[in-house]
């Protein structure tokens, strides 16, 4: 890491320990739009030769203020913003931020409510795999893969769009149940892709798995110490393709997580490969967990029962009274949340995804912080890739699987 | 002195037995322990809870800013011990003038881009960071963002 000022000063800096030290070193830029680095990030490397020496990643081109925006939503309105913090994992985002208020206001979310909500959850988790697979296969050089992985996206956006009209931002959760209703036929449109799915992703793996560049490319590159991975708060898949089990949703389960059956897969190689081989395989369990929710699904209300927080239904606001006067209230003003603070951490795709929310009393939020993945795993990317070999820098860092507007908010 | 309240909270109970000057008060809210540390004891306090309390993750480091009340700003640490499956969050007051409190990555690394995040969106100061910038703004940005009194549209047009 550069101990300097500014990425300008930094790159100033090196040029003078050069001249003093006699070597040519090389400084380069990678990004911010590099085409491999997934979004706009970008990483100052010094290299010896082909040896990187030091890395310096330079984020904050995606910054768009969203914990500040938060303050002057509304805390229901506030749901479409979490949409957009991760693009590839909407509804992750969602459930963090509505189990977090929900949690400050003590509501009961009924069980249909939070079948669905890991049902869903777990279709975003593949279909954040699925691109992962796709781009990051795509940067090794297997371009194959990237078509067959947006082939199953492509199902799980309809089917994200059958839910909310929505085929990205959802903002299908909301705070007290769903948005709408589950639509007419969702059960048979999960199930005819769910059942083939397991096939699909053994369709991966025949491409890719005993695939000899793919094992060249990948295996024994990207290594990182436990020790250090912890340090540096490297969370999720990362952590698990190194050996060690923690997943929020067996170490604290949230919305029924406890009812489903799955396994926490982990590797202990603790390189590209074992990533992705932890990524395929959570992959398999996420469609045991779609099944079983999908199966099991119990019926009854999609929404708490609570008025002052909860829409009422169409027809009651048309008859009565006391459904206007709420519908009313929460549409011009919004709910109150009683004051109090709660942390919420759950497992998105990517690792720990944790929803700091502040209440004081009142309809706003007054503070919202999100406790992003990408974050996290980023800082890590100099301990990572300093000492190895510049071609493999774009191996490691796809194998931590971050998305820039969830590093940047 | 610990608080009466705090006192079926092992852990608050050993960092008193730690430092008894550490703690400045603390809550139990909706399951969710928070124990307030004197801004000047955090270093050594997060290093015991470290290595004495298998605290070894470091979540997050963020801040909120409590304006017009004084103190303004609260620095808020989570922390989980995947040892015993459990999540504390410590808090420390600071002053709206000049507020500054002691950098925590020697104990975790991963304090690094927390703390430059609320430097740069709150004007928090960090001693002895390795790094002190700005990083998620632009380089020569004035203000700090997330501060209440700076305008939701910020300055420029």
């Amino acid at each position: 890491m550069s101990e300097s000022g500014t990425p300008g000063q930094f790159m100033a800096t090196l040029e003078e320990e050069q001249t003093q030290s006699g070597t040519r070193r090389m400084i380069l830029n990678m990004g911010p739009q590099h085409p491999s680095t997934h979004g706009v990030l970008r990483l100052l490397i010094e290299l010896d030769g082909e040896i990187i020496t030091r890395c310096d990643p330079d984020i904050g081109y995606l910054h768009t203020g969203i914990e500040k925006e938060f303050e002057v939503k509304n805390y229901q309105q506030a749901v479409t913003l979490t949409d957009r913090v991760d693009y590839l994992a909407p509804l992750s985002n969602n459930l963090g931020y509505v189990l977090a208020v929900e949690k400050l206001l003590g509501l009961d979310i009924p069980p249909q409510a939070q079948w669905m909500r890991v049902m869903l959850a777990e279709l975003t988790r593949l279909n954040s795999h699925l691109v992962w697979l796709g781009t990051h296969a795509l940067d090794i050089g297997a371009m194959t893969v990237f078509l067959y992985c947006f082939r199953e996206r492509e199902e799980i956006l309809r089917i994200f769009e059958m839910f909310s009209g929505q085929r990205m931002m959802t903002s299908y959760f909301r705070i007290g149940g769903l948005a709408l209703e589950p639509p007419r036929g969702w059960a048979k449109r999960v199930k005819a892709f769910i059942d083939t799915f397991p096939s699909k992703v053994d369709e991966y793996e025949e491409l890719l798995t005993n695939n000899r560049i793919w094992i060249g490319r990948t295996r024994g590159v990207g290594f990182i110490s436990l020790e250090d991975m912890l340090d540096l708060g490297i969370t999720g898949p990362m952590l698990r393709a190194a050996g060690l089990k923690v997943d929020a949703r067996k170490d604290r389960p949230y919305s029924s997580y406890e009812k489903f059956d799955f396994v926490v897969p982990t590797r202990q190689e603790n390189d590209v490969y074992a990533r992705y081989q932890v990524r395929l395989e959570e992959m398999r369990q996420s469609a045991r967990i779609i099944t079983q929710a999908m199966e099991g699904m119990p019926s009854g209300p999609w929404k708490a029962d609570a008025p002052h927080v909860v829409l009422p239904d169409r027809e009651k606001m048309k008859t009565q009274m006391e459904a206007l006067i709420y519908h009313f209230k929460i549409v011009t003003e919004g709910f109150r949340v009683p004051e109090g603070e709660v942390y919420h951490v759950i497992e998105s795709p990517r690792g720990e995804l944790g929803y700091y929310v502040v209440s004081d009393g009142t309809t706003h939020p007054v503070r919202v912080h999100m406790r992003t993945p990408s974050f996290g795993n980023l800082q890590a990317v100099p301990k990572m890739v300093e000492g190895i070999l510049i071609a493999d820098v774009i191996a490691s860092i796809g194998s931590m699987d971050f998305v820039l507007g969830d590093t940047d908010r | 002195m610990i608080p009466d309240n705090l006192r079926e909270h092992a852990v608050a109970v050993a960092v008193d037995g730690f430092d008894g000057e550490a703690i400045t008060g603390g809550k139990q809210d909706r399951g969710e322990w928070t124990v307030e540390i004197a801004p000047g004891k955090i270093v050594s306090v997060c290093g015991f809870l470290k290595y004495d309390q298998q605290f070894i993750r470091l979540s997050t480091v963020t801040a909120v800013d409590r304006y017009p009340a004084e103190p303004r700003f609260e620095v808020v640490y989570h922390l989980y011990s995947i040892e015993r499956n459990e999540w504390l969050r410590l808090k420390c007051r600071l002053p709206g003038v000049d507020p500054v409190i002691e950098s925590v990555t020697s104990v975790w690394r991963s304090a690094n881009w927390y703390e430059r995040e609320v430097f740069d969106l709150f004007g928090i100061q960090f001693i002895n960071h390795p790094n002190p910038r700005r990083i998620l703004m632009p380089e020569g940005w004035e203000g700090h963002p997330l501060r209440k009194d700076y305008p939701i549209t910020g300055y420029r047009v």
